[in-house]
């Protein structure tokens, strides 16, 4: 079991090292703070609301992840199989489910850097009013659990293909998807013709009705196994797509 | 228990409607260099990566140091070091960090880790780019690298897949000689489609084409097999005009006798027959007549590469 851990740790460190080898990770974390703050201050009217809450923060975390995440995780397989590093990789003493683990890991933890390095619109907040801090730390954690299914999700199509934009194209589309599956748009289409389960269950499947619940500092059970068992069940298929695609 | 490192028998593997790989046979035991011919798309590969444990065989069975390589892949991946086709390797990664990486993987730590490092560097002559990005070495380098990589936990078994390809004279050279030098205590397998390769590091040559195993021996057994007995070769240290040409032609009963000038003062003299062999000792006995001077007797040598076409083409005809 310690060697089992000591291997996926080995990975992990090896691919979150890797973001930082390249301009990448400075990249992405300076698009990731200023497309959140920005929003969160002028498409989110953060000071117009005049409330001390991070509803104007969090709400836009859905769709700045819709593209950021893909970002992230479009390299993560595609990249080793246009290389040939997938090779490398798979004839080391070290399983498959080792491998996504540890580079699904890496990614996420990258996410939770990204995440913290947003405290000090926190701090902003506190200084400004009395937030309910308790729903904000909620709504982190919410946040970066959603960032996992995205990051699982991306992990997953990547290592359908050998193109690192193709993965992106259909990380986001498959995002998309996801994230409509809550919207009312599409929910009082669905629920004009269809029974109300039908409507429950396609709204219990997207990433929007379950993040905005985590919003308003409800975080409940079914949240928390949505997110956890969709991380799981997207890396149990890319474990099975990288056996059956790696010697394409 | 086989003293064999790698043991595999009646591999195959399809992809789709092709066949890769049809019925192989291969042992390796220790200390031998198996040079793995064919032409490209032959099949060479894909066997190196069922051997490794990249693909799985459709049929058939690989011991690696008698560990079933299916049943226990994780055990028996412990004892193979491999260099892919290309050299593929991490490029923004430093040399140090990528060697570090895979050695960690092959659970070498600590003392044993650093130790293997410098053996590497000094061994593999790595160092004066230790602490370069991989991306920005020459290829010359970066195969190095992928050799480093493939020797880092000191495998018993190497299999290398073309680990001269693209190198220059000088690279190549200094290559074989690495490979010669840790080949004494370990089972390697070569792939290449340089012949000289195999005449100058391998043990054994294995001729694979369209996934068939054609031949498999010992570089100097299949030259003798494949030795051309139909025209026999002697050269004389003398200046041979038309006349005596004649002489020889007319004294030597055979269908065809050719006199070639080998330089200022040596001639060929090339006998062979349709329907018998040329008879060495009859020839020389004729010869002697003529008071010509034999420096050298022998049976036309086919060169290692003429047996790769030979055998190759005769199985792509079939």
């Amino acid at each position: 079991m310690n060697n089992y851990l000591n291997k996926t740790y080995i990975i992990l460190n090896r691919e979150l090292k890797g973001y930082f080898r390249t301009p990448l990770a400075s990249i992405f974390l300076l698009v990731f703070l200023g497309l959140s703050s920005g929003m969160t201050f002028f498409l989110g009217r953060f000071f117009e609301r005049d409330q001390a809450d991070l509803t104007a923060f969090f709400s836009w975390h859905p769709w700045i992840f819709l593209v950021l995440m893909p970002a992230i995780g479009m390299r993560l397989w595609a990249e080793e199989r246009r290389s040939g590093t997938i090779e490398l990789l798979i004839t080391l003493p070290v399983t498959n489910t080792q491998l996504v683990i540890g580079k699904f890991l890496a990614s996420w933890i990258f996410t939770l850097i990204a995440l913290i390095l947003t405290m000090p619109i926190w701090i902003t907040v506190n200084y400004l009013g009395e937030p309910d801090n308790h729903v904000i730390l909620i709504s982190y954690f919410g946040s970066w659990l959603m960032a996992g299914a995205f990051l699982a999700l991306t992990s997953c199509l990547s290592a359908l293909t050998k193109n690192q934009v193709i993965a992106f194209i259909i990380s986001s589309i498959s995002g998309f998807v996801l994230i409509m599956a809550g919207f009312n748009l599409v929910l009082s289409a669905v629920r004009s013709w269809s029974p109300n389960w039908i409507t429950e269950t396609i709204s219990s499947m997207s990433f929007l009705s379950h993040f905005s619940r985590v919003q308003m500092g409800v975080f409940d059970l079914s949240t928390l196994v949505f997110f956890i068992s969709m991380i799981i069940l997207c890396l149990w298929i890319n474990v099975q797509l990288v056996q059956v695609k790696k010697a394409d | 228990m086989s003293n064999k490192l790698i043991s595999a028998t009646n591999l195959k593997k399809s992809f789709d409607q092709f066949i890769a790989v049809d019925n192989i046979d291969l042992s390796v035991s220790r200390g031998e260099v198996v040079g793995f011919l064919g032409p490209n798309g032959a099949g060479k590969s894909t066997t190196m990566k069922m051997l490794t444990g990249f693909l799985e065989p459709d049929n058939g069975e690989i011991f690696i140091n008698n560990i079933n390589l299916k049943s226990d892949p994780l055990k028996a991946k412990e004892y193979i070091g491999y260099l892919p086709e290309g050299a593929p390797s991490y490029s923004d990664m430093i040399v140090a960090d990528f060697l570090s990486f895979i050695g960690k993987m092959r659970g070498l730590h600590d003392n044993s880790l650093s130790n293997r490092l410098e053996e590497m560097a000094n061994q593999i002559n790595l160092k004066e780019m230790w602490d370069r990005p991989i991306e920005t070495l020459s290829k010359g380098f970066k195969r190095r690298v992928g050799i480093a990589q493939a020797l880092i936990h000191d495998p018993d078994i190497l299999i290398l897949d073309e680990p001269t390809d693209g190198l220059d004279p000088n690279q190549k050279h200094e290559m074989r000689n690495l490979i010669k030098r840790i080949s004494t205590n370990k089972a390697i397998v070569i792939s290449t489609h340089i012949l000289e390769e195999v005449e100058a590091v391998c043990s054994r040559a294995v001729i694979i084409s369209n996934g068939k195993l054609l031949a498999n021996d010992t570089p100097k057994n299949l030259e003798n097999e494949f030795l051309n007995k139909n025209t026999l070769s002697i050269k004389v240290s003398n200046k041979i005009n038309n006349v005596i040409s004649k002489e020889i032609k007319s004294l030597l009963k055979y269908d065809d006798v050719k006199i070639q000038k080998t330089d200022i003062s040596t001639h060929t003299i090339l006998v062979s027959d349709s329907k018998k062999n040329p008879n060495l000792n009859t020839v020389l006995k004729q010869i002697n007549k003529l008071k010509l001077d034999v420096i050298e007797a022998n049976f036309l040598k086919v060169s290692l590469e003429e047996i790769f076409r030979t055998i190759t083409s005769e199985n792509n005809s079939k």
